[in-house]
């Protein structure tokens, strides 16, 4: 596996708080990255860092060794597709939606998208805001996947979906992990990073604490990684 | 027209405000320190604006007077935007190039064309409802965008994150505060000989002008104020997303300004 992020001595400060402190580490490309951390310790803005939403304060993030800031930030934002935490559905139907991201889109295309999500085409003509949270938040992968990303940035998808569509979920970061796309997924739930994730990076108080396997992650010494291994699915 | 309110006249129109005070005060709404300072500050207002008026307006007086008075009017329109906008930077230089511009524009229509003889008399009333009435458009304009933009945060970075560029992921809720800060201006337009006779026209009637002349006279300010306020809100909205965002395309973070 080959090198995709690196972070180069990163901080972000923002309105006088530190949100990350110095963060050095890689990200290989391919699979499921897990980043994990009680809330608050810079989770998200690690994943923001990645497709130039948040750029740092100070050192420099890395895509397969070209500086991001010196890359134009709409190309990048269409090779490192991100979905939030919540569901940012637009007005308008899902077919609308799906058009938002790449306007002359077919409709063959739109209902292949649907089907590599697990939505049935039938609901493109359905209005956006009728949606499950759960529906929400795969027509929202759909419409990442639109611009044919080779990452994809998934900011606690689960978190406002109810527990029946996390698995599905899930399954479908698992499905691209292991189609070419590399999956970074943020999360507070260990027991979600257990099912999901290879490799494992630790933040807590905006600092790296460990960076490995899952094993690596069991086998932790440091007293801030066991408190909040110990401390259940969310240590804040 | 000699004007015929007496100091009588005047304290027996407070009689509203009264009501609005005890309002204010049953309701227990807390407005009632903010209508007399309203009104206080409204009435020394007028009283000094109408001694410096009658000076600057003097037939014998320099037109440049009037051309100062109107660049203030400009000047204080853009501190008024940037005391409601004080989180978008570069507010004031923003706000002067609008309404500078549409008063130029306008004023220069108005008098290049002859529609009134260039005079001080009309010069600083024209430009105050130029100014004015964009200045109301340009604020609501302003606030909108900022609070569109925050309130709907998710749905912009959304837009971004698929690798729209600023302009188009800020398109929908410019259009939404543009079409709020026009909707006055457009229904006012509409219902203009409807609802209400337009004060120019109904003015130049009882100074004995024809009627279809006046509404002519009437109809050409009415457009150019409209266009006016198009026009300075359009600018004044581009302007405010050209400062919330980077010029790599991120979104600045926007705080909720705290109350009280």
């Amino acid at each position: 596996m080959s090198e995709l992020f690196r972070f180069d001595d990163v901080s972000v400060e923002r309105a006088g708080r530190r949100l990350l402190d110095s963060l050095s580490v890689s990200i290989s490309s391919g699979g499921v990255t897990g980043v994990v951390g009680p809330s608050g310790s810079g989770k998200t803005t690690l994943l923001r860092l990645c497709n130039r939403l948040e750029v740092p304060t100070d050192g420099r993030v890395l895509l397969e060794g070209v500086d991001l800031a010196v890359l134009d930030p709409l190309l990048l934002r269409r090779r490192v597709g991100m979905v939030f935490q919540r569901p940012a559905l637009f007005p308008g139907t899902v077919a609308d939606n799906l058009a938002v991201a790449e306007p002359g889109l077919g409709e063959a295309m739109m209902a292949e998208l649907m089907e590599r999500v697990g939505l049935d085409p039938k609901l493109l003509s359905r209005t956006a805001d009728d949606l499950s949270g759960g529906e929400a938040q795969r027509a929202c992968l759909a419409r990442t996947l639109v611009t044919g990303p080779e990452v994809l940035l998934m900011d606690e998808p689960t978190a406002s979906v109810d527990p029946s569509a996390t698995g599905g979920l899930e399954q479908l970061a698992r499905s691209l992990a292991s189609h070419d796309h590399s999956v970074i997924w943020v999360t507070h739930d260990l027991a979600q990073l257990r099912r999901l994730a290879e490799r494992v990076l630790v933040l807590i108080g905006g600092r790296l604490r460990l960076e490995g396997s899952l094993a690596d992650l069991a086998a932790a010494t440091t007293p801030e990684v066991r408190a909040f291994v110990s401390g259940g699915t969310d240590a804040r | 027209m000699r004007g015929d309110v007496t100091p009588i006249g005047l304290a027996i129109s407070l009689i509203m405000v009264a009501v609005a005070i005890g309002i204010s005060l049953r309701q227990r709404l807390g407005v009632e320190w903010s209508l007399v300072w309203a009104t206080v500050r409204s009435l020394i207002q007028l009283l000094v604006i109408g001694l410096v008026l009658a000076v600057i307006i003097d037939p014998t007086a320099p037109l440049a007077w009037s051309w100062a008075w109107v660049a203030a009017m400009v000047v204080f329109a853009a501190l008024v935007m940037q005391r409601r906008a004080p989180e978008v930077s570069g507010v004031v230089r923003l706000g002067l190039v609008a309404f500078a511009t549409a008063a130029v524009l306008t004023l220069g229509v108005i008098f290049g064309l002859g529609i009134f003889p260039l005079e001080a008399r009309a010069l600083v009333p024209l430009a105050g409802m130029m100014v004015g009435n964009s200045m109301n458009a340009t604020i609501v304009t302003a606030r909108r965008v900022v609070e569109e933009l925050r309130d709907k945060r998710g749905e912009v970075e959304a837009r971004l994150a698929l690798g729209q560029p600023t302009m188009l992921a800020a398109r929908p809720y410019l259009r939404a505060a543009l079409r709020t800060a026009l909707i006055p201006q457009i229904e006012t337009t509409k219902a203009v000989g409807l609802v209400f006779l337009p004060g120019a026209m109904t003015g130049l009637i009882l100074a004995g002008v024809e009627p279809v002349d006046a509404v002519l006279v009437q109809a050409a300010i009415m457009y150019l104020l409209l266009g006016s306020v198009a026009a300075t809100t359009a600018v004044v909205g581009l302007g405010m997303v050209r400062r919330l965002f980077t010029r790599d395309h991120r979104l600045r973070p926007l705080p909720r300004p705290v109350d009280g």
